[in-house]
This record gives structure tokens, C-alpha cells and sequence, in this order.
């Protein structure tokens, strides 16, 4: 996978991913013909599109356009499914997920992306393994709250 | 419509307020949601009041402000810092520079602790890219992190390390990682698995020695940390996978157990078993079992029940099969999984779902040409899915249709990608699109009216972003022509017809690309339209010219052909009106075409004898030796003029006039001789280094550029810098003012005169009868009967416009003295083809002329000399003055072509195949066999030429009998380019007897290993085909590059491009001069110098790429260090060297 944006329906950039190395310029240019594209198509299109020499996997949940690009002999079925597999995931961290969700709290939107794709790759495909390591973090960020500092402590050890 | 927007953003804010405290149904207790109170929290609310853009980018820009003197201060908390980093990917999000926040992220990811320290990387994460310099400053962090004994901080290491890192700091965390494959935790293994991967992607040498650490993580008891690395090995086996076809029985066990529900149930994706990973495990099968009957058998089974089991209705399903059935036709076939794939197919084209639908078609594609039958079955399908409103199914349709296009359908099918070319506004598909179409016409085309229309369809709608080579190509054909000469006319007279209907219009934009067509062709060909006064279509030129909207070089095309249409008329006003009005113009570029035109006016004889008609495919000679100066050269010197010294010898006289001290490095010794010659003194056809050995080679060189002159073709001759003229126009002048009644078949009429028969019927019938009738047409010749057209590349029978070949040509030497005027073409086209339209007229002595091998540079500069005008002779010496030096003392060879260092040039010799004596001089690899059937054998030859690889093949007959027709045809190859054509014609081979070709390569693309394949046909009773491939390494590439040690110097200092790596020295070779001396041997690197226990190597890749190596020992130890100017360079001679020291 090249990369992944997510984006609502007034075409707000939500979430970029971006797995390939390319400067700022490109990307601002990439994310705004795909969002026109996206936006422009009709809703019983077709979710896949060729675009330059990419092919993009879109769906949309509620508000929320997700927009995958990957290369041309990649599977298309499969890639709207890790875009399911996300949802879901997000769905099951957040308890019923809604854009708002993801707006306020991007940054968790992030970490479950990066414990289920890493480096463009799907990383790991159990539900259950991918919330796990992220309550894991999210655990001791809570401890991390508290006074007791848990850099001390690994730094003791 | 704006109001109701207005109105629902109005209400956000407090839709926002509400919904932050309670955070939803799921979130008491569970994950943080942000308080209302936080920063970001009313930064994104105050955002998304807002209602316009400008508002917007003031509110961002304030708070960029706040948040540059926020993170700068000294006194802000880390935990303030992680909140400020939050907020600054937001802003980066919305599009604003955030630049000054990145080497804050880097000191959090450093400093903070656990909490903050995530903020840090995914920071890290989302705003440097790999290639970014400050990464280098994270290196330290990911190195104390991965030594760290908390698992959340080894695991964000892993995890910031598998996405971006720095390639050249690998060898810095590459054993701590290897550590992580046998951590206890699986999530670490498998993360450590994921960031080899990436090293893998991103600089494949480094990870080589742990292959066998890949095999362990595949046998993981973890099924993730296996997942994991499937992703190495579908990469390491699409290089090559001939090195793991031992692993297609572990890869078929493990898809049996997935497939079989062995797996942990979490793996389930609505309750199919891990769908990822059977993606995976197809995808590899695919590539192990294609073209390998063997490896195949083994995976038949599983596959039939991957397809079996595979049966609910859910996407993912179809995911699953839709792999595969790409895996069942990529590999060796087997008829009944074919006929069970070929059934799924089908599911798929006929599903109402439009995705399914899609994918259907993708799959027709991909299989059409192995199965034409499955075109026809679902061939009203595809008639429907040209015209559905998605245009992403039209443009796969359309793909299929491509594929199956013969001499039949074509102007249907072509007709309807010209439709869809019309609609499309993309740029990306229209230049594939017009180069398909351009494709098929060129290939198919009925006749030339439908041809010169499709093409100009393709000129004015594709125009300037078209590839180049369509033009050139197109040009090409008109100019070189068929085997007819009166169809040639035919078409090149039609071609002219319609581009003066075409310019007869006024106010239309034309792409410059398409003008620039048309300006050639009808300067090229417009006297063949003889009922057209040349006075009106100079006319419409000089029209073009006034145009603003003409880019200069367009112009500079136009004055091309108004030159060579003036040459054939007697006296023009518009050319006397063109010429006033462009002499005082204020684009020089124009001012110097005009003036040129001028004085060609001036002399007519001259003008037709330098504008030929019909010459612009004749080939040339290039003298590279600049012989015919030598007269000039001489004159100069006995004038008194100072000799003229290469360029590396005035540098190295300066050097050693100036030299008192020498702060450079390896500036020890300092050989004196010529050695830089390896970077600079190639080509320069200098006396000085290049005793009478070189002669050959200097002639070679003007075969080369001969060569590449006649590859270019028509793109050489009218460049950029207009028109290098070497034409002759016998035909003369027609003056019948007549105006043009031109059947006016404009471009854009095109789509109104569809050829199709089904179209007429469709306008009576109804819509049922319509989609038949199309179906007939497009479909016609796709029967059983017709396999072989459908195979589309192999039917070469219906080729209309096949290119000549270009080997039957090279034997006009006609225009050899032109062509070395040509290659003294930077004095300008005035100055330099004057000798020979001199020659041309005066023809005295032709004979020596034509033969430039036989001549010597004497008679050359003698004819030459004769011939001059005086007058001219005056402008040619005042515009050599500066050459003069340039060619002093040069004791310049001889043109001497001699047939066997032409590399086109398919002779014959002896039946045992051995090399020509010049180059078995020369390092050369044994013969080898390539291939071999009953009637002939293959055999290869590398030969290492200082300045290329040369393949020799040689084709041996072993039949009683003569061969005729045996063609030796190399396939394309990314990596490689061969130097002319890619064929090979022998029209007969006699019996017992052995023809030889020549290629030279070209590596175009850097790779370790590569292969170049090809087959050879021949007739003997029957057609016969013989495949082969050609294994080709890097190092067929590299050369010793001789330099001093001062030059290395300097040279290694100028590049930037660094590799370092110790490898352990083998024991027999424990000296640095014995390790140097197999470096030297094995991959003839130069050794230029040794110095106590360091030593400095050059070499380069040809053409003339450097790489210089610079070795020190230390106990026991070899520390390499490469530089070059290209990356990827120094990592293949690092794996080279490696390999050889292992070795010895």
C-alpha cells in the first residue's frame, strides 16, 4: 500500500498515511485531486479507480471517505477489506466510532493504524492481538498520568 | 443551498460541546477521550466554526505562531510539548508548514517518557519521509530504545523502524533487531520480522546474511510472526524465485492448514480463516509455480480446494478467489482447474455487484490471451460494460478490447477508444489510452485515410502530454515507408492533404506537438499534392508563424519546412514577406532561421542540393574524427598556433605550475601519464593518448553515433535547434495554382464517420439487435480458427505498417560525406553543408567521396578543400577560429569502417562458432550454448569492451540444408537496453555454416543480476521457435578506471554517496595488496594506489558512471568504503566484494 487518507464529505483531510517517501508538494496535490475525484463519484460507482499509475480503494462509512492506493497487481477485494478491518477496529476502541472520534482524537486513530498496517504492510490480522498491544500503551500511559513516574522505574531497572 | 450550509455549521460547535464530556456509550471507562478544556480540543472546535478558508488560515497561522514560541522556550514540560505536537500534526493535517516543530518531535521521542515518548515517534512517523536528513538525529533514541527492557518502548522502536529509517544507520541497529527474533514475545518477533523487511525493501544487501533467520520466523510457532515474514519472502521470490521453489512444499502445507481451519480463531475474518494471509501464500505460489511444470503439481491441490472451500457470499471470499485464479493461470496450466477457474471468471462478470463486475473484467484481461473462448462466451457482457455510466469499467472494457484486437475489428474498437479518449479528462489515462490507439492503427490500420485520421485524432486530442515517441515513430513510418513506393505516396499525399484541410481553418488550437507533425510532413511531402500551389501552403505557415500561441520551437519546426518548400519553388512573395518580417524579430532564434533562409534564397543550386527530396531516411557516416580538418588543423599551425592539449592535460600542467603544497588526500605519487583518459580523454579524437592502436576505435565511435543517427531517425535531423539540413530535391517546381478541394477529414470529424457497419444497422433495430450487431463486429475473427490473430502480437501477416528493417538500408553510403560535415555540425547548418552540396553539384569526384573507407583524410580535406568557394571559405576559417588549437598536433586516423565493428552487421563465418580476430583481442567469456533444437544451435559470447558488453550470438546451422529466414529477436527488459535494433535477420543460413550478431547492452537500470531473454525463429520446413535468456550481471558492466592518485582525490571528495562495510578477510589473502589483487582480478576494479595498510580502487560502470573504493585492514578485518554519484552503485560492488572474498 502506497498510502491511505481519510477524508469527510466536504473533503476535510482526517487521517494521511503516507508509506512512500514524497515531498509535502506532492502529497498536498495528491490529496486534493483524489478527494475531487472521490467526492465527484457517484455513490453506486465502482470503489475502485485507476489513478495515474495507482489504483485507489475507496469506501465510505457515514461521513467519512477512507481511500487507499495501492499498486496495480495488488488485490482490490482485500484492500476494501483492511479498510473494513480498521473500521472496526476503531469501532471496537472507541465504542461505536463517529467522525467525531476520530477528529478529537486522531492521534489514537494513529496508533491502531500503525499496530495494524506497518509500512504498508497488514501487520497483524487478529482483532484481538492489534487491541491488546494498543491497551497494553495505553495502559501504561495511564500510570504515566499518575505521579509515579514510569520513566523512573524503567530507568531504575 | 449556502444557507443551510451555514446553518449546519453554525450548530457544530455546539453539537461538539455536547458530545465531549460524555464521549459516547463506549468510552466511560475505556479509552481517554480528550477534555473539552484541551487546547486542541477548542482549536478543532473553533476550526470547524469557521466558515471560510481565509478565516481559517488566520486562526492556523495563529496558532503556529503561539505554538513556534511555545515549543522553542526553554521552560516548556515535555508534557506540554507532547500536547503542542498533537495540535502541530493537526495543522500539518489541514496543509500549513509546521517544518520548525520537527526536530522537537525527535527531542521528545528522545526525553520523554513512555506516554509522551509515543506522542514523539508517531510525530516522527507522520512528518519526516525516509530520505529525510533530520531521521539521522533519531538513530541514538530507536538504538538506547531497542536495548530498553520495557516492551512498550522496544516495541515502539520496532515499530518507528519498520516504517522510516535512514538507510545508510542500518548496520547501527541491524544485530540489536536480529536479538529480537528469538525475543519471548511474539508481538516483538514479529515486529522485528516487519523492520527486516523494510531493510530489505530498502537496501537488500544489508540483510543477505540472514537468510536463514527468514526461514526461522516462517516456522514461528506464532502465526503472526510467520504472517509477518511471508512479506520477505513474496518480495525475495519475485526477484528470484528460482532460489526458493525448495520452500513451494512448506508454502502449499501451511495454505492446507489455513485453508483446513487449523488456525487460532482469532485469525477469522467473518469466519473465513485468515483471508490475508491465503492472499499471501497464493500470490507466492503464483510466482514459484509460473513456467515450472514441476513446482506446479504441487500446488494443484490445494488450490482446487482453496477455490472449493471459498464458497460463501462475502467479499472476502471473493477476494480469495479472485487470487486464486490469477495464481491458477500464472502457473504451468492444468485444464481442469482452468475450466473451474475460467467457471469463477464467470461468477464474477455476471455478478451485480459492481465491484465483482469490475474485478471480472480485470480478470478477462489478464486471461484473454490465453483463452480467447472466454471472450466470445461473455462477449455481451462486455458490449454492455462499454457503455456503462462508471468510466472506470469503460476503461477496463476498453483494456480487453485492446487485447483482442485484430485486422478486423480494429476501426470498431479503435473507433470506441477514440470515444472514451474524447471524454476523459485525465491526463494519465490519455496518454495511455493515445498510445494504445497509436499502437493498434500503426499495427492494423485498413488503409491510409483511416489511418492518417486515427493518428491525427490521436495529435489533437492527445497533444502535448503524449509520449514523444509517438510522433516520432509516426514521422518515421511516413519517411522510411513500405516495400511499395506507390502506396508510400499514397499515404504520405493523403497525410498532406489533410493537415492543409486541417490548418485551412482559422482560430483552432492544434497541440504544438501535432503542428510540429504537420510542419514536417509538409515540408517533407507537400510537393506530392501537385494540384496545391506551394504558394498557398506557405501561406498558411507563414499564418502559423503569427501566431502566438506557436511555442518557438514549433516555430522552429515551421521555418524547417518553409525552408524546404522554398527550395523547391523559383521565387515566392510570402518567403520574401516572411523573411522582412522575421529579420528585425526579437526572438534570435527565429532572427537566425530567417537569416539563414535569406542567403539559402540567395543561392538556389545550393539550396536543392542541401535540401534533398524524400533523403531524410538515408543514413550517415560520422567521421568523429574530424579528419577532413586536418587540412584546416595544419594550416593553423604552420600559422604559428599553439598545438592543442586535452583538457586533463592543461588541468594537470596548471596543477603542476601552481603546486607547492598539496593538502589533498592520496596525493602521494604522481603518475605522469595519461591516465585520466578512462573519465575524460574517451572521445576526444586527440592525437595525444591515442597511438595507432586506437585508430579502431575511434572509427567505431563513428559507427556508434552512425548508428544512433539512424535510430533517431527523423528526431535527430529536426531538433530543438531547428533543422540540420542535408536534404536534395530533384523534384522541382510546380506552379499550377490550383486551391486545395481537400476531402476536408478533419480530426475532430473523426468520430462522426465511424466506419462500423453496426452502426447503420442500429439506427433501424432496436437496441437488443444493435448490441448483437456491435458484438458481431467487435468479436469477428475471434473463432476457434482465429487463435492465432488473437494472440494480436504474433500476427504479423495483418500488419499494415510494419517497419522496415533496418539492416536492409545500411548500405547506402550515398550521403557518407555528408554525414561527416555532420558531425562538425556545431558551426552551424550554413557554414557546414556547404562542402558538400558542392560536391553534390560538381560531382567530379564522386567516387572517391562515396567510399569513406577507402579515402584518406588527405583526399578528404583535398576534395573538401577543392570544392570550397572562396568566399565561403573565408566564413568557415572565421568560424574555426577557436577550433583551431583543437586539433594541432592531432595525427587523426582514417575513416575506416571495418564490417565487424558494426555491430548490426550479421555476417557469417566458419561453422565452429569462434570470434573475429579483433575481438578475440580483446577479455572475452568462453562460448557458451545458449539453446538448440534439431536444425541449429545458439551459442553466446560475452565480449567486455572497454566501452560496452558486447553479446555475440552465434547461430549455427547443423542441417544439410540452408535455413532460411532465422531471426534473432531480444525481448525488452527494464534493466537492460540493447543499442539498436533489438533483432537480428540472417535471410539464409547456409548448410554446416554459422551467422554471427553483434549487440552491444547498456544497463539502464542498476541490479545485481539480471537476464536478457529472446528467441530465434527460423524456417526450415515448418516455423520454428527457440527461446532463450541470457543470464547478465553487474559486473559484465564494471571497468577498471584508471586515474592517479591525485585525481582520485579529488574525485572522492566531489561525490557523495557513501557505503561502508567490514567484512572479515579470508586467511589465505591476509595482506591488503593480496586481498586488492582479487578485487583487481575478480571484478577488475583498478587498483590505483597502496599506501602502508590502506589502498584506493576505481571503476565504473558503463558508460561512464565512477565508483571509487577506498579498502583499509585492520586485524584481520577488511574495511570497505565506496563513493559514488549513483546510490545504488556502491550497495551491488558491496555485495560483489563480499562474494568474492568469501570465495577466495
Amino acid at each position: 500500500m502506497q498510502f491511505m487518507l481519510l477524508f469527510s464529505r466536504q473533503g476535510k483531510l482526517r487521517l494521511q498515511k503516507w508509506y512512500v517517501p514524497l515531498s509535502d508538494k506532492e502529497k498536498k496535490k495528491i490529496t486534493r485531486e483524489l478527494v475531487q475525484t472521490v467526492l465527484a463519484r457517484k455513490s453506486k460507482m465502482c470503489s475502485f479507480l485507476e489513478w495515474r499509475d495507482l489504483k485507489i480503494v475507496y469506501k465510505r462509512y457515514a461521513s467519512l471517505y477512507f481511500c487507499c492506493a495501492i499498486e496495480d497487481q495488488d488485490n482490490e477485494l482485500i484492500t476494501l477489506e483492511i479498510i473494513h478491518r480498521y473500521v472496526e477496529l476503531l469501532d471496537k476502541y472507541f465504542g461505536s466510532v463517529c467522525e467525531l472520534d476520530i477528529i478529537f482524537n486522531f492521534e489514537k486513530a494513529y496508533f491502531i493504524l500503525d499496530e495494524f498496517l506497518l509500512g504498508g504492510e497488514v501487520q497483524e490480522t487478529s482483532k484481538k492481538n492489534v487491541l491488546k498491544a494498543i491497551e497494553q500503551a495505553d495502559l501504561l500511559q495511564e500510570e504515566a498520568e499518575t505521579p509515579r513516574s514510569v520513566l523512573e522505574e524503567i530507568g531504575l531497572t | 443551498m449556502s444557507d443551510v450550509v451555514e446553518r449546519t455549521l453554525g450548530v457544530l460547535p455546539a453539537l461538539l460541546g455536547q458530545h465531549e464530556p460524555g464521549a459516547g456509550p463506549g468510552g466511560a471507562g475505556g479509552p481517554h477521550r480528550l477534555s473539552a478544556s484541551s487546547r486542541l480540543g477548542s482549536l478543532i472546535r473553533n476550526i470547524t466554526a469557521l466558515t471560510s478558508k481565509h478565516e481559517e488560515e488566520k486562526l492556523i497561522q495563529q496558532e503556529i505562531t503561539s505554538l513556534k514560541a511555545m515549543v522553542s522556550a526553554p521552560t516548556t514540560s515535555l508534557r506540554l510539548m507532547k500536547e503542542c505536537m498533537v495540535r502541530l500534526i493537526y495543522c500539518e493535517m489541514l496543509g500549513y508548514e509546521s517544518s520548525f516543530g520537527y526536530i522537537h518531535a525527535i527531542k521528545l521521542a528522545q526525553q520523554g517518557n513512555l506516554l509522551e515518548k509515543r506522542v514523539g515517534y508517531l510525530a516522527v512517523s507522520l512528518f519526516l519521509h525516509e530520505n529525510h536528513e533530520l531521521l539521522l538525529l533519531l538513530v541514538n533514541t530507536v538504538v538506547k530504545d531497542l536495548q530498553s527492557t520495557n516492551l512498550v518502548e522496544v516495541s515502539m522502536a520496532l515499530t518507528i523502524v519498520s516504517q522510516i529509517f535512514p538507510r545508510e544507520m542500518i548496520p547501527a541497529v541491524l544485530p540489536l533487531i536480529e536479538d529480537k527474533l528469538q525475543h519471548s514475545k511474539e508481538i516483538i518477533r514479529r515486529k522485528a520480522v516487519q523492520a527486516l523487511y523494510k531493510f530489505y525493501l530498502i537496501a537488500p544487501n544489508q540483510v543477505q546474511h540472514i537468510h536463514d533467520k527468514f526461514r526461522k520466523a516462517l516456522c514461528d510457532r506464532d502465526v503472526g510472526v510467520m504472517a509477518a515474514s511471508l512479506h520477505i519472502y513474496l518480495e525475495m521470490i519475485k526477484e528470484n524465485s528460482s532460489g526458493y521453489k525448495d520452500l513451494t512444499e512448506s508454502f502449499v502445507i501451511i495454505l492446507k492448514q489455513v485453508v483446513g481451519g487449523k488456525l487460532p480463531i482469532d485469525f477469522n475474518y467473518h469466519s473465513v480463516p485468515a483471508p490475508w494471509l491465503q492472499i499471501q501464500l497464493l500470490r507466492i505460489l503464483g510466482l514459484l509455480g509460473k513456467d515450472d511444470p514441476r513446482t506446479s503439481e504441487l500446488m494443484y491441490d490445494v488450490l482446487e480446494e482453496s477455490l472449493r472451500r471459498a464458497e460463501i457470499n462475502h467479499n472476502i471470499t471473493y477476494a480469495i478467489l479472485f487470487e486464486c485464479v490469477q495464481t491458477i493461470y500464472t502457473i504451468y496450466p492444468k485444464s481442469e482447474l482452468l475450466e473451474k477457474a475460467a467457471k469463477c471468471i464467470g461468477k464474477f462478470v455476471l455478478s451485480p455487484q459492481i465491484n465483482l463486475k469490475y474485478l471480472g473484467l480485470k480478470a478477462l484481461t489478464c486471461v484473454i490471451q490465453q483463452d480467447p473462448n472466454l471472450a466470445l462466451e461473455h462477449q455481451m457482457t462486455i458490449i454492455e460494460c462499454l457503455d456503462h455510466p462508471d468510466p472506470i469499467i469503460k476503461r477496463e472494457t476498453l483494456e480487453i478490447l485492446y487485447r483482442i484486437t485484430n485486422g478486423h475489428n480494429v476501426v470498431v474498437i479503435v473507433q470506441k477508444m477514440l470515444d472514451y479518449l474524447k471524454e476523459t479528462k485525465e491526463e494519465y489515462a490519455i496518454i495511455t489510452l493515445a498510445g494504445k490507439i497509436a499502437e493498434l492503427a500503426e499495427k492494423y490500420a485498413p488503409n491510409n485515410e483511416w489511418f492518417i485520421q486515427t493518428m491525427n485524432a490521436v495529435f489533437s486530442v492527445g497533444g502535448d502530454v503524449l509520449y514523444p515517441d509517438i510522433p516520432n515513430n509516426f514521422l518515421r513510418l511516413l519517411a522510411e515507408g513500405f516495400d511499395d513506393g506507390k502506396e508510400d505516396k499514397q499515404l504520405r499525399t493523403y497525410a498532406v492533404r489533410s493537415y492543409l484541410a486541417l490548418l485551412e481553418e482559422e482560430n483552432v488550437f492544434y497541440p504544438q506537438k501535432f503542428l510540429q507533425v504537420m510542419s514536417w510532413v509538409l515540408g517533407e511531402y507537400s510537393s506530392l499534392a501537385t494540384d496545391v500551389d506551394p504558394e498557398t501552403i506557405l501561406t498558411r505557415l507563414h499564418n502559423l508563424l503569427k501566431k502566438t500561441f506557436v511555442t518557438s520551437e514549433t516555430k522552429a519546426w515551421i521555418m524547417a519546412a518553409v525552408t524546404k518548400i522554398a527550395s523547391r519553388a523559383s521565387f515566392s512573395k510570402t518567403v520574401d514577406k516572411l523573411i522582412q518580417e522575421f529579420s528585425s524579430s526579437l526572438d534570435t532564434c527565429m532572427r537566425q532561421h530567417t537569416f539563414e533562409l535569406k542567403h539559402l534564397c540567395e543561392d538556389k543550386v545550393l539550396m536543392k542540393g542541401l535540401l534533398p527530396f524524400d533523403a531524410s531516411c538515408n543514413d550517415m557516416v560520422v567521421d568523429a574524427s574530424l579528419s577532413f580538418l586536418d587540412e584546416f588543423v595544419a594550416e593553423g599551425l604552420g600559422q604559428g598556433a599553439a598545438p592543442y592539449k586535452p583538457h586533463h592535460q592543461r588541468q594537470e600542467e596548471k596543477l603542476s605550475q601552481e603546486k607547492a603544497l598539496n593538502f589533498e588526500p592520496y596525493g602521494l605519487s604522481f603518475a605522469s601519464s595519461v591516465s585520466s583518459s578512462g573519465i575524460a580523454g574517451r572521445q576526444s579524437p586527440t592525437g595525444l593518448s591515442f597511438g595507432s592502436d586506437t585508430s579502431g576505435n575511434s572509427t567505431e565511435m563513428g559507427h556508434k553515433e552512425t548508428n544512433t543517427l539512424k535510430l533517431e531517425g527523423v528526431r535527430k535531423l529536426w531538433g530543438k535547434e531547428g533543422y540540420l539540413p542535408k536534404k536534395e530535391s530533384k523534384v522541382g517546381k510546380e506552379d499550377e495554382p490550383q486551391t486545395v478541394s481537400c476531402s476536408s477529414l478533419l480530426a475532430r470529424r473523426v468520430a462522426e464517420t465511424p466506419v462500423s457497419k453496426s452502426d447503420q444497422v442500429s439506427s433501424l433495430s432496436e437496441e437488443e439487435k444493435e448490441k448483437q450487431q456491435l458484438a458481431s463486429t467487435l468479436f469477428v475473427g475471434l473463432g476457434s480458427n482465429a487463435n492465432v490473430s488473437l494472440m494480436g502480437k504474433v500476427d504479423l501477416s495483418t500488419q499494415k505498417f510494419k517497419r522496415k528493417s533496418k539492416v536492409d538500408k545500411a548500405q547506402s553510403n550515398e550521403e557518407a560525406l555528408n554525414m561527416q560535415n555532420s558531425a562538425a555540425s556545431d558551426f552551424g547548418p550554413l557554414v557546414d553543408t556547404v562542402p558538400i552540396t558542392k560536391e553534390d553539384c560538381d560531382g567530379d569526384k564522386h567516387t572517391t567521396l562515396r567510399k569513406p573507407s577507402l579515402c584518406s583524410s588527405d583526399t578528404v580535406g583535398e576534395t573538401l578543400q577543392s570544392v570550397k568557394k572562396p568566399g565561403l571559405d573565408d566564413k568557415l576559417s572565421d568560424s574555426r577560429l577557436s577550433p583551431l588549437s583543437l586539433f594541432a598536433d592531432s595525427n587523426i586516423e582514417i575513416l575506416q569502417p571495418s564490417p565487424s565493428s558494426q555491430c548490426e552487421n550479421a555476417n557469417k563465418t566458419v561453422l565452429l562458432p569462434s570470434l573475429a580476430e579483433e575481438l578475440e583481442e580483446l577479455p572475452h567469456s568462453e562460448v557458451a550454448e545458449l539453446c538448440q533444437s534439431d536444425a541449429l544451435a545458439l551459442y553466446l559470447c560475452k565480449v567486455w569492451k572497454d566501452d560496452s558488453l558486447l553479446l555475440v550470438v552465434f547461430v549455427s546451422n547443423k542441417n544439410p540444408s540452408a535455413l532460411n529466414a532465422v531471426n534473432v529477436v531480444f525481448e525488452k527488459e527494464q534493466h537492460f537496453q540493447i543499442l539498436e535494433s533489438p533483432a537480428c535477420q540472417f535471410p539464409v543460413i547456409e548448410a554446416q555454416s554459422v551467422g554471427h550478431c553483434q549487440k552491444c547492452v547498456r544497463m539502464d537500470k542498476l541490479c545485481t543480476q539480471g537476464v536478457i531473454s529472446g528467441f530465434v525463429n527460423y524456417q526450415s520446413e515448418m516455423e520454428t521457435h527457440l527461446e532463450f535468456s541470457i543470464p547478465l550481471s553487474l559486473l559484465d558492466f564494471i571497468r577498471p578506471m584508471k586515474m592517479t592518485t591525485e585525481d582520485f582525490g579529488k574525485l572522492w571528495l566531489s561525490l557523495s554517496n557513501d557505503v561502508k562495510q567490514n567484512i572479515k578477510m579470508p586467511s589465505s589473502q591476509d595482506s591488503i595488496s593480496a586481498a586488492l589483487s582479487v578485487l583487481h582480478q575478480k571484478l577488475k576494479l583498478h587498483i590505483v594506489d597502496i599506501i602502508g595498510n590502506e589502498g584506493i580502487l576505481a571503476c565504473q560502470l558503463l558508460p561512464s558512471v565512477p565508483c571509487l573504493l577506498h579498502c583499509r585492514t585492520h586485524s584481520g578485518m577488511l574495511a570497505l568504503w565506496f563513493r559514488s554519484p549513483c546510490s545504488a552503485l556502491p550497495d551491488g560492488l558491496l555485495y560483489q566484494c563480499q562474494k568474492v572474498m568469501e570465495e577466495s
